[in-house]
């Protein structure tokens, strides 16, 4: 699912409350079954976050922060999903570096290998494409496709209209916070969602 | 680290000139005097360690794991007890020397222990006052009059040990109190504070 909106409609902040980093000050919210006040622990072993920071410890190397998140979601065989992410990502040479000294798009996937350690069911992500150059948000399709054939789910924000048409089947806009816009992309196209998307940021 | 060592020894330095020691007012003083600059390089401490978290949203990615939040807490704890630690044992042999009072085992106990409360009360109010702009401000403001128990307490216990006397009241059994009782609060309230 797509989540569209201008800047300040909320989509960050959504994004924040289903990954456990805020609490809603309102309302329930149900998160693959679970509830988000009393099964938030549970709800974090299920949610896999790309946020605008990279969450990573800039004075560790790849490989470091890697085995450190690692044994925070207490993954089996730690070392070996370590470095099939890595390679996966294609940060293999680099998983010695501090991840200070990496460029924003390294960072960047680094950031993605570490919200997949746990094999998320559901992937919560905030402008996926930030800093990445083409190659990068092509590895991105890969492993949004790899993750949506496991059977996962997606949830992400975006100002790419394109990317939301080839890989959401269902859109939501916000608009001062509240649900503006809901409906499936099946039939839709650019132009439309293009109009739709104007109307609702003005 | 550094910095903050520097702050201790010069507050340390700056009151032995200051004070007009002689031998039989060492005891009244020098307690005063080392837990004035190990309180003032804590709270420091705690300050610029607080000022580095929040600039690198350093909670946020240990927020993001499903890690008990009293487990969070205690590795902070930790954290912040082995960097006060440092400065503490850089500080107690100088302080020794220049106050010329001798260093027992009994008094390292104190300082653990001393160390224990003030970091205990910091580490939780620091990240309260992480969510606030004059955060670097409000944190003495926050935990001066918390850790006053335990001030009085390893300053006595600290004069005790100096100059004993009889009739006093059990000031590391209190102390031990004071750490167990802040601990406690502090880990069941820490998870209430760090979540937004």
């Amino acid at each position: 699912m797509a989540l569209l909106g201008a800047n300040g409609a909320g989509k960050t902040t959504i994004l924040r409350i289903l990954a456990g980093l805020i609490k809603p000050s309102a309302g329930t919210i149900s998160v693959l079954g679970l509830d988000i006040i009393h099964d938030i622990q549970q709800i974090r072993r299920c949610v896999g976050f790309v946020g605008h920071q990279s969450y990573l410890y800039e004075e560790l190397t790849v490989l470091e922060n890697l085995l450190f998140f690692v044994r925070m979601y207490t993954v089996p065989h730690a070392h070996e999903r370590v470095h099939e992410l890595v390679q996966r990502v294609g940060m293999e040479r680099r998983v010695h570096e501090r991840v200070g000294a990496l460029s924003r798009g390294q960072v960047q996937r680094v950031a993605w290998a570490r919200a997949l350690l746990h094999t998320p069911h559901l992937l919560l992500l905030d402008e996926p494409d930030t800093g990445l150059d083409r190659e990068g948000s092509e590895l991105i399709d890969a492993l949004l496709a790899e993750h949506i054939a496991m059977g996962g789910s997606v949830l992400f924000t975006t100002h790419l209209l394109e990317r939301v048409l080839q890989q959401s089947d269902r859109i939501v806009m916000l608009g001062s916070g509240r649900v503006v816009y809901n409906e499936e992309t099946a039939g839709l196209d650019y132009d439309t969602l293009q109009r739709t998307y104007r109307e609702v940021a003005s | 680290m550094a910095w903050h060592g520097h702050v201790c020894l010069a507050c340390t330095c700056h009151l032995q000139f200051y004070l007009d020691l002689r031998v039989d007012n060492i005891s009244a003083v020098a307690p005063g005097v080392l837990w004035i600059a190990f309180i003032f390089a804590s709270l420091l401490g705690l300050g610029r360690t607080l000022a580095a978290e929040r600039e690198q949203h350093s909670m946020d990615r240990l927020l993001l794991c499903p890690v008990d939040r009293k487990a969070i807490y205690l590795a902070k704890l930790l954290g912040n007890l082995l960097f006060i630690g440092v400065v503490e044992i850089v500080a107690l042999p100088i302080y020794a020397l220049l106050f010329n009072v001798p260093l027992p085992a009994a008094l390292l106990l104190i300082v653990l222990l001393g160390t224990l409360g003030i970091a205990t009360i910091g580490t939780l109010f620091s990240v309260m006052a992480a969510a606030t702009r004059a955060r670097e401000l409000l944190l003495p403001i926050l935990v001066f009059p918390l850790i006053v128990p335990v001030v009085i307490s390893v300053v006595r216990a600290t004069q005790q040990l100096m100059a004993p006397t009889v009739n006093e009241p059990p000031w590391i059994g209190l102390l031990i109190a004071f750490d167990v009782i802040f601990l406690s609060i502090s880990m069941l309230t820490f998870q209430y504070v760090v979540e937004e």
